[in-house]
């Protein structure tokens, strides 16, 4: 029904990470997709006042790109060179959307004032537009913001997020989630016409707490599919990947919203996880818990960073649920994790936010400070979890501990059982076998 | 943009009836809500329903044939008591009005209405 910035062409993907080493042009694409889609994206759909046809336009000039430079080499300044042709194709979307009598008239006379329309695409982009590009205020937080809208759904913001504000295409995501891509597209055209439809407003909401609090939500869960990830065949690249995706967008919230200490205590918290990748599967793939880990191999840079950014949070004296599981993180990065300290932190979260899980992590953190049998009556108190693996992992790493051989294998084969993640399980396997058994821990 | 609220209430729970001392406190809630979308300028309309009980669903089988059904379209725990149609900018606004309503316990479904001012 409605028309396209360019018939002529759909969008099409910019090149997946793998060919980037052979081809220039895919890597800069990439690139600029990955890094510069989203504030495109928002510059865009700002000016233009429409998102879905801003993404049109930007997917168009992405494909555009692939041609032009192809021939004439990346432009110094790609994604300029970007914004300016997907807007001077969205204004000349508008003037035909005028012309056929719709109400945008006076839109597209406003926008195409001061224009150098006439130009083609493929010549430097105008200096002026260069400087629009550059002036980037709070469109970008915006569109954060409105990936993220209550009107959506959660599986849905998760989706908009990565697509519109973390420049994946929807093949990746679909890979990166073990979703059929179908699946993905639906709920992106679905979310675009919700959008569009019932009028959800890209601006800042009043109430700009509940819209972070939802941001670093959807920002965590995208970042927990990174680092456990779902999936029986993701490899280890994929998991990583979405990771650093989330972490590079959980950067740009708090570069938007730098008032908001959960924001920052969740960056903290990525940087923590993260930092210990290496050390997380041994050099057969297994996996490697936490207590066991060669701390050598953790990234001591990104643990540093991760002090920097939750002292900032912390700075801000403003607690909340994030701050308090970052400082867990951050105690657990330490030579001799200080375990009362830890449980102590545990209390306070469960006090902010009550939930099985963190009750679940308390009692394992309190074998360390009271004992494994204290910790055995803690989790077995603990309601809800039955069909979930880590509940019977730590169970059968207590009364392997309280010396219950027996009983500890049953646990860890229903571990094993209900663990989704392949690592996970066949850790679990082998220490239903008794192979895998930390010797005196 | 003009939106309807649909206002979706268990019609078991506990309301005021004519009469209690509570009733004029309720009523006077809705007739002030009423007051203040129309203060604001984007009152449409807006009308309380009957009971569900009085409701007849005509449904069309889609082969041209229609059947009666004695009741709401959808059974649910909560039924339909009421609507209004208000004009507001965006679904923030519509979702803020739809906040205010005082409904006590209840749901409120925000629709967005199709346009039908698209100039020819």
């Amino acid at each position: 029904m409605r028309s396209r910035c360019d018939r002529s062409s759909r969008p099409t993907c910019p090149p997946r990470a793998s060919t980037l080493s052979s081809d220039p042009v895919g890597a800069a694409l990439t690139r600029v997709a990955r890094e510069e889609g989203g504030r495109l994206l928002a510059l865009l759909a700002d000016r233009l006042h429409d998102l879905d046809a801003a993404d049109d336009c930007l997917q168009d000039a992405y494909a555009r790109a692939a041609r032009s430079w192809s021939s004439r080499g990346v432009p110094d300044e790609p994604a300029g060179w970007i914004y300016v042709v997907a807007r001077n194709a969205g204004i000349d979307r508008l003037r035909r959307e005028a012309a056929e009598g719709r109400r945008t008239a006076a839109q597209a006379r406003v926008l195409a004032t001061g224009v150098a329309r006439d130009e083609a695409p493929d010549e430097e982009p105008a200096d002026e537009l260069l400087a629009e590009y550059e002036e980037v205020g709070d469109e970008q937080l915006r569109l954060l913001l409105l990936c993220c809208h209550p009107a959506l759904s959660r599986e849905t913001q998760v989706v908009l997020m990565l697509r519109l504000a973390g420049g994946l295409t929807t093949r990746e995501i679909a890979a990166s989630f073990l979703l059929p891509e179908a699946t993905v597209q639906q709920r992106i055209v679905r979310a675009k016409r919700k959008i569009r439809a019932a009028r959800i407003p890209l601006v800042v909401p009043a109430d700009l707490d509940e819209r972070a609090s939802i941001l670093a939500t959807v920002l965590g869960l995208i970042f927990n599919e990174g680092y456990v990830a779902h999936s029986a065949d993701a490899g280890t690249l994929t998991r990583v990947e979405v990771a650093d995706r989330a972490i590079a967008l959980t950067r740009a919230a708090v570069e938007a919203l730098p008032d908001s200490p959960e924001l920052a205590a969740l960056l903290a918290l990525e940087l923590f996880h993260r930092s210990r990748e290496a050390a997380r599967v041994d050099s057969r793939g297994a996996l490697v818990r936490l207590r066991d880990q060669d701390r050598a191999l953790w990234d001591r840079g990104l643990v540093a960073q991760g002090f920097v950014v939750l002292g900032r949070a912390l700075a801000m004296r403003r607690p909340g649920p994030w701050q308090v599981q970052a400082l867990i993180a951050a105690e657990h990065t330490r030579e001799a994790p200080d375990w009362e300290r830890i449980v102590r932190y545990y209390d306070t979260l469960l006090a902010m936010t009550p939930g099985p899980v963190a009750r679940l992590s308390r009692a394992v953190a309190l074998a360390e400070v009271r004992g494994p049998a204290e910790a055995l009556a803690e989790i077995d108190g603990i309601d809800g979890l039955d069909t979930f693996h880590l509940w019977h992992a730590a169970r059968a790493d207590m009364l392997e501990r309280s010396g219950d051989a027996h009983a500890a294998r049953v646990a860890w084969t229903r571990a094993a059982e209900l663990a989704v993640n392949p690592a996970e399980a066949d850790y679990a396997r082998r220490r239903a076998t008794g192979e895998g058994a930390s010797p005196a821990s | 943009m003009k939106y309807l609220l649909l206002i979706a209430s268990d019609p078991t729970l506990p309301s005021p009836e004519p009469g209690d001392p509570e009733f004029d406190e309720y009523m006077a809630a809705w007739t002030q809500y009423t007051q203040d979308l129309a203060e604001a300028g984007v009152l449409r309309g807006g009308e309380a329903l009957q009971g569900a009980e009085t409701a007849t669903t005509v449904r069309h089988a889609g082969d041209g044939t229609t059947s009666l059904v004695d009741g709401p379209f959808a059974e649910l725990k909560e039924h339909l008591g009421g609507y209004y149609e208000i004009d507001v900018d965006t679904l923030d606004e519509a979702l803020e009005w739809a906040r205010g309503l005082p409904v006590g316990e209840g749901a409120v479904e925000v629709r967005p209405i199709f346009p039908t001012d698209m100039p020819a």
